[in-house]
């Protein structure tokens, strides 16, 4: 089950997962709903390995965001547990990078509240910002940057945290299709470079299987783990690849089907 | 056709090879063309759109005045000419009293203005913060800012008497709602999207007030400072004018009620001249520079 990622890994992780969801419900109240309460998340129990690229699938209204919501620690759950490996860092569809700081600050706001020391904190930025190919935007205000570039840099601050677990909500959702293909290709590089734990959450299925090592389709109302399918294809994959293609025919199906059956009760 | 030959291609394979060049290639081409480009307006065109306007419009308002007075439209005690005018700050000037009228005034101003900002400022973070505390006293700073400050001028007299530290009462109970709403609706106006990103950075509490909440606030937090001088500004002078004592020394205000109580309506016009002058002057080198400064950092500032 654990993927080791050869020669990757910066330290011998001694934790065993990455991100421990066990029997976790979540419910929120609602005036209308029986019991007034909506159950969102039904009883997900989910690892996710260290080094292991995870994407969790499903129409609107699954939940989805919700669990993220919950392995970041932004929530509690209603019942069962949720377990990380040290805090993890978080991507939003929108950038949310701060407007009042530069690219680069932006960055050194993380380091600096992880307690990174002052000298230190420049070199690290720009390091970070290599990794995502913008060397030269450090000083570069966060309007001037394209709608890629942004979500570049909140990558690159998300990689500032240090964290061994990435979450990702829909991070490229709002990018045109050509800018979304290139991060693709730059998520999974980063991915292999740094043998981080990323726990993706998308509606797309194609980018669900262009990017997975594990795909979890989750049912809508209330969001139940449908089915998992590990992806064996190797990187860097395309999206125009027939087994990626294939993969997502047979996902796609079983998710029109989740679909069809809230029509019918 | 390239498309054609992509297509064959990828039927054939399952993965294509990547060139990272290739990758690196693309993306600096998209960066590219997606960036924009914030262009500064040279000077000349900033002078000629920002200068030239208001510079017209006081010579208009000039050239009407004079043309009132030679018309004698009304008797010369009631409408001085602007040579008049012009004389009596002459006048003021040679006496070597027109910089202490000024500086009397604005140095109050100021250090009330400061004193309403140490004071507003973590009023309008409680306020802004804590649900209590916003619940208990947010619409009486709200309602505080309607209330004419000219109406504390006669009990900050009795409470306090006639001396600086009344002068100061007043432009606080002026200026300190403007700024702690300004703060309030900056906070209130934060994209819950900046406080959810802080919190996974992990900053929360005070750090999180320091580094995410103030700075995201800033904007309506400076609109808050820019009101706060103007309510100041008009404060202090409604004090000034009202309560004149030979202890306090002469600022704008009084010499605008000395020159009523001389009849001297040449004194009147200048008192008149130079509060409104003082006033867009601290607004023009102080406030305006720091609100398009914040607002130009952030892209906010539209260029029109």
């Amino acid at each position: 089950m654990a993927t080791t990622m050869a020669g990757t890994a910066e330290d011998t992780t001694t934790a065993e997962y990455a991100a421990r969801v066990e029997h976790v419900s979540k419910s929120f109240p609602a005036p209308g709903a029986p019991g007034g309460r909506q159950l969102v998340l039904d009883d997900i129990t989910l690892d996710v390995a260290p080094g292991e690229f995870v994407t969790l699938l499903g129409a609107s209204g699954c939940g989805k965001s919700t669990l993220l919501n919950l392995v970041a620690g932004l929530d509690r759950p209603s019942a069962g547990t949720v377990g990380t490996d040290g805090r993890p860092a978080l991507m939003f569809q929108e950038h949310a990078l701060f407007p009042w700081l530069t690219a680069g600050k932006n960055i050194e706001l993380a380091l600096k509240l992880r307690g990174v020391g002052k000298p230190e904190r420049r070199q690290e930025a720009e390091r970070l910002l290599e990794l995502v190919r913008l060397k030269d935007a450090h000083g570069k205000r966060v309007h001037e940057l394209s709608g890629g570039m942004r979500q570049r840099v909140a990558l690159a601050r998300a990689l500032a945290q240090d964290s061994r677990l990435l979450l990702m909500d829909e991070p490229f959702a709002a990018l045109d299709a050509i800018t979304r293909d290139v991060l693709h290709d730059e998520l999974t590089r980063i991915w292999r470079e740094t043998g981080l734990s990323v726990l993706f959450v998308t509606h797309n299925v194609r980018e669900a299987v262009r990017l997975a090592q594990r795909v979890v389709l989750l049912s809508s109302r209330p969001g139940r783990i449908a089915r998992q399918w590990t992806v064996g294809l190797p990187q860097p994959r395309r999206l125009e690849d027939s087994a990626v293609a294939e993969l997502s025919a047979e996902i796609t199906e079983e998710l029109r089907g989740e679909i069809r059956r809230h029509g019918q009760h | 056709m390239a498309s054609t030959e992509k297509a064959a291609d990828a039927t054939g394979r399952t993965t294509a090879p990547q060139d990272p060049d290739d990758l690196a290639g693309l993306e600096a081409g998209l960066d590219a063309l997606d960036s924009t480009q914030t262009v500064r307006t040279p000077l000349s065109q900033t002078l000629l759109r920002k200068v030239l306007p208001p510079v017209t419009a006081v010579a208009l308002v000039l050239v009407v005045w004079q043309i009132l007075v030679w018309a004698e439209v009304a008797p010369p005690y009631k409408l001085a000419s602007p040579s008049d005018v012009w004389g009596e700050v002459r006048a003021a000037w040679l006496q070597g009293t027109l910089l202490d009228y000024i500086w009397t005034s604005v140095s109050r101003g100021l250090l009330g203005f400061l004193l309403a900002l140490v004071i507003g400022t973590p009023l309008g973070l409680l306020v802004a913060r804590v649900s209590f505390v916003r619940a208990a006293i947010g619409p009486i700073l709200s309602g505080l800012q309607s209330l004419p400050s000219v109406a504390w001028v006669p009990p900050a007299v009795i409470w306090l008497g006639l001396n600086d530290s009344m002068m100061f009462a007043v432009i606080l109970l002026g200026a300190v709602p403007s700024i702690a709403n300004g703060l309030v609706a900056g906070i209130d106006q934060i994209p819950p999207l900046f406080l959810r990103a802080g919190r996974t950075l992990g900053a929360t509490g005070l750090r999180g007030a320091r580094y995410i909440v103030m700075p995201a606030a800033l904007p309506g937090y400076v609109a808050g400072l820019k009101q706060g001088w103007a309510f100041s500004w008009r404060s202090l002078m409604a004090a000034e004018i009202i309560a004149s004592s030979p202890d306090l020394g002469v600022g704008l205000g009084q010499l605008l009620e000395n020159g009523r109580n001389n009849s001297s309506m040449p004194q009147v016009f200048l008192a008149i001249l130079l509060i409104l002058c003082v006033g867009i002057a601290i607004d023009l080198l102080i406030f305006s520079p720091l609100e398009r400064r914040v607002l130009r950092g952030r892209g906010l500032l539209v260029s029109r």
